[in-house]
């Protein structure tokens, strides 16, 4: 099992710059990666605040992120956001 | 010039660097009770390295689940890594060996961070990625001698990484073609995290960028 995830998992990280390297995309697909990376940040986002084992979670996560979005608003630095979600998610599980 | 890039990786990877310890601890803690023993966890953070594959895997085997179902599992939660990898090929340079060595350090965090100023940066990536390496890979060494550290819940680090990925998608949503690509990917994300499996839905949103395609 860990030789297979570990070797399936190499390969997976891999694919693009050992598959692709520094190729230039032709422009149609240029602009697809482009927005990958808002797409796949998105999708990470919305997993980390209410996914759970094949069901939507909805708990002390949601104010952390609430929390999260103010400070985004706010520009507040990358760290700032992280400890303000983490602090008000654990406050709000305290009580 | 590229080493201080990658001092740079390292140093905004710095406040992110806690999480991988305790999360490292705790998969250490939970891989030996499934019976993956200690030097099984070692070798699988060292070679995985992905943090949601390998809690998933383990604890289908800790419940009793077989090998099929936890590899079957972690295999989809890692099927992410190929639409991340394409998004970041361009920035790997070298001999394929190398970029296949360096591809390694690739983990949603250095991936997220490396592309904070909107464009991809190696540095950044080979810094982070590095700091976060040694971080899993020490935490999970703790986990399997000193069990779980702390819960990293009771600190709200699970709320911490949604708001890391909230603060570097948010740069990318001035473009309107960025924001409804967000959009769309967060609406597949939600509708389909109720009904298949871990990991699946990630990769079905980045079809979402299917919307960036040019005329």
């Amino acid at each position: 099992m860990i030789a297979v995830v570990g070797a399936l998992s190499m390969l997976f990280k891999a694919s693009g710059p050992v598959l692709l390297g520094r190729h230039q995309l032709p422009p149609r697909i240029a602009g697809l990666v482009e927005v990958l990376a808002p797409a796949m940040l998105a999708a990470l986002v919305v997993t980390q605040a209410v996914g759970g084992d094949r069901e939507l979670v909805l708990d002390e996560r949601l104010a952390g992120v609430a929390a999260g979005v103010v400070a985004v608003a706010l520009r507040a630095p990358l760290i700032v956001v992280m400890a303000v979600a983490a602090g008000v998610a654990a406050l709000v599980r305290l009580i | 010039m590229q080493r201080t890039r990658i001092r740079g990786g390292v140093r905004a990877a710095l406040p992110l660097a806690l999480a991988p310890l305790l999360f490292g601890a705790s998969f250490g803690f939970l891989a030996v009770e499934a019976g993956l023993g200690a030097v099984g966890a070692v070798v699988m953070s060292a070679t995985t390295f992905a943090g949601s594959a390998q809690f998933a895997a383990a604890s289908i085997l800790e419940s009793g689940g077989g090998a099929a179902a936890a590899i079957l599992a972690a295999v989809l939660l890692n099927a992410r890594y190929v639409p991340l990898s394409i998004a970041v090929a361009p920035i790997f340079p070298g001999s394929r060996r190398r970029r296949f060595l360096e591809a390694q350090l690739i983990v949603d965090e250095s991936w997220a961070l490396s592309g904070r100023s909107g464009r991809f940066d190696h540095g950044i990536l080979i810094g982070a990625g590095l700091l976060l390496y040694v971080t899993w890979v020490g935490g999970t060494v703790l986990g399997t001698v000193a069990g779980d550290l702390l819960d990293p819940d009771a600190i709200g680090l699970d709320a911490a990484f949604a708001g890391l990925f909230l603060a570097l998608l948010a740069p990318y949503l001035r473009s309107r073609r960025a924001l409804a690509t967000a959009l769309v990917a967060a609406a597949i994300t939600l509708a389909l995290l109720p009904v298949a499996p871990a990991g699946l839905p990630i990769v079905a949103a980045g079809l979402a960028s299917l919307i960036g395609l040019r005329r």
